[in-house]
């Protein structure tokens, strides 16, 4: 099976909060079951961009876009696309967790339980799928009743992943996942990613250059809503073409 | 003396004050208190709770009296809490931010500080002449419903408020609609806090007299109401009406009826206390 080279893709993509030109012209194809990396200063749009694969901003009064995003070829953005629907296709993880105020057990579910599922055996079977998948089954199986708001940072970053996990999507897009957490949960995020790509692919906000050189295979580097550079991480990492991702990332380095 | 060490006696001499004020509040408070339980807790009685009202003090129970306030307390509340939800959710959830919805959360908060006897000639007109109920319970609970409509749709608001956007993103993310977001998310988390504000709204409605009287609940019901269409009487309407009495016995069972009432206000208000705080313990955020 050959990989799609095109999973994701934005088309001559703009966006506005309002009067504010937050994103300028991008275009990006995505590859299929690979993590593609987006770096650049804070209030540069990585965020801004993540958000238009899901439609997250739509709830935003005044945001509004121009041109197109391509999830298997077909344009998220066009009318019959049921908001709902893309989300199945299309998870996500924030920046900081935010587990809901119920049990582990309800919080790996609720994706399921909202689609209409009510099949405890098929909820069950979920659960513990996406809890190892997301490599927190061990940590949590003998108190899946539990208030998911009683685990650590980490352990709730990875229950939030295996929440995604729960409603089989196809992307994950993941907004600074590991930036509110210790060294040692962040690592163990990192190890996730890695594991993950072998079905999922993996769009990751970061600031921590290691981060993306370890975990990315593709790196995109954004400056003042343009898409500056896109190439291989390796690539981009030893050979910069533009001189503002070569600033980037050597001032990043120290 | 330097700037610091004033400006350390100015702050010595504020905490003085406000302890000073404070005080005065509570002394007075203590002092009600102590008078109104001296006068009227040795008349507080099975009898008295359990008999009709009566020409003669001596005799004279206040059945009809918390019977009516406690079939108030529950039609209200069955009125007032879905509107008040219902109202709240919408403003905070789903209203734009347009000029329309910003007038009505400015007169909104505005009702909230409106005169109870105010409500009571809108119920009058409305409910007793429009509507032709008559001074019945329902046109009471309508009445009062509105008194605390505004109060119950603004703690709404602010239970919701509280609810922490990521969590509404957390839900959309994994595709739920902005009802079935509400429905899980936002309304358990906010519960209590709402619940709160509902029974907090509830123990002003309890004291209410005025606008009670003026939609023509009567003085003296000499009946237990069977029905939300029957007439009635509350506790504070039986309180005015003794104490307006030239005998002393009347005065003493005014006493003893105000201590019943504070009762009922202490128990509801001890409740709202008991479910902030659980909810406070349930979830941090
Ligand atoms: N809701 C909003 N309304 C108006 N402007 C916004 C809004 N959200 C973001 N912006 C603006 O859009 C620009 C891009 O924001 P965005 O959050 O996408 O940046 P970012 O690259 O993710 O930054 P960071 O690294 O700090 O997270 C910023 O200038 C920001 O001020
Ligand atoms: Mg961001």
């Amino acid at each position: 099976m050959t990989k799609k080279y095109s999973k994701l893709e934005a088309i001559n993509l703009d966006a506005y909060y309002g009067d504010f030109h937050a994103l300028k012209g991008i275009n990006i194809a995505m590859e299929e079951k690979a993590v593609t990396a987006f770096i650049g200063p804070s209030g540069c749009g990585k965020s801004t961009f993540l958000r238009t694969f899901n439609r997250m901003n739509d709830y935003i009064d005044g945001f509004r876009i121009e041109g197109q995003i391509l999830l298997d070829g077909r344009d998220i953005y066009e009318k019959d696309i049921r908001v709902d629907e893309l989300r199945k296709e299309v998870g996500m993880v924030f920046q900081k967790p935010n587990p809901f105020p119920k049990s582990i057990y309800e919080n790996v579910v609720y994706g399921l339980k909202i689609q209409g599922i009510k099949d405890k055996k098929i909820l069950q079977e979920a659960c513990e799928t996406s809890l190892q998948q997301a490599a927190i089954w061990d940590e949590v199986k003998d108190k899946l009743d539990k208030s998911a708001l009683a685990l650590s940072g980490g352990q709730q970053q990875r229950l939030c992943i295996a929440r995604a996990l729960a409603i089989q999507p196809s992307v994950i897009l993941m907004d600074e996942p590991a930036s509110a957490l210790d060294p040692i949960s962040s690592a163990k995020i990192e190890e996730l990613i890695y594991d993950l790509k072998k079905d999922y692919t993996i769009v990751i906000v970061t600031h921590n250059m290691q981060q993306a050189g370890r975990v990315s295979d593709h790196t995109a580097f954004f400056y003042m809503g343009e898409l500056v550079e896109y190439a291989k991480t390796k690539t981009m990492f030893t050979s910069p073409k533009d001189t503002r991702t070569q600033n980037y990332i050597t001032g990043r380095f120290g | 003396m330097t700037n610091s060490e004033k400006n350390r006696l100015k702050d010595k001499a504020f905490q003085v004050f406000g302890v000073f004020c404070t005080f005065i509040g509570l002394v007075v408070l203590a002092i009600f208190l102590i008078d109104i339980v001296i006068e009227g807790v040795a008349r507080i009685d099975w009898d008295f709770l359990t008999s009709l009202p009566s020409r003669r003090a001596a005799r004279a129970g206040i059945l009809t009296a918390w019977a009516g306030t406690l079939w108030i307390l529950v039609l209200s509340a069955i009125i007032a809490f879905p509107l008040g939800i219902a109202a709240g959710i919408y403003l905070e959830e789903y209203a734009k931010k347009t000029k329309l919805s910003n007038f009505l959360e400015i007169n909104i908060a505005n009702l909230a500080g409106v005169p109870s006897i105010i409500y009571g000639l809108l119920g009058l007109e409305l409910f007793v002449r429009i509507m032709n109920l008559g001074g019945i319970l329902l046109a009471g609970a309508l009445t009062l419903s509105l008194l605390i409509l505004p109060i119950v749709i603004v703690t709404t608001r602010e239970a919701i408020k509280a609810v922490p956007r990521t969590i509404r993103d957390g839900s959309f993310a994994l595709g739920a609609s902005k009802w079935q977001t509400v429905w899980h998310q936002v309304l358990p988390a906010s519960f209590g806090g709402i619940l709160t504000g509902v029974i907090l709204a509830l123990s002003r409605a309890v004291g209410e007299a005025a606008p009670l009287i003026v939609i023509g609940a009567l003085a003296y019901v000499p009946f237990v109401p069977r029905s939300p269409m029957d007439e009635f009487t509350v506790l504070p309407i039986q309180i005015f009406n003794w104490t307006s009495r030239p005998q002393a016995a009347f005065l003493t069972n005014a006493a003893a009826a105000i201590i019943i009432l504070l009762l009922i206000t202490f128990l509801l208000n001890g409740i709202a206390v008991y479910l902030r705080h659980r909810q406070q313990k349930k979830i941090k955020w």
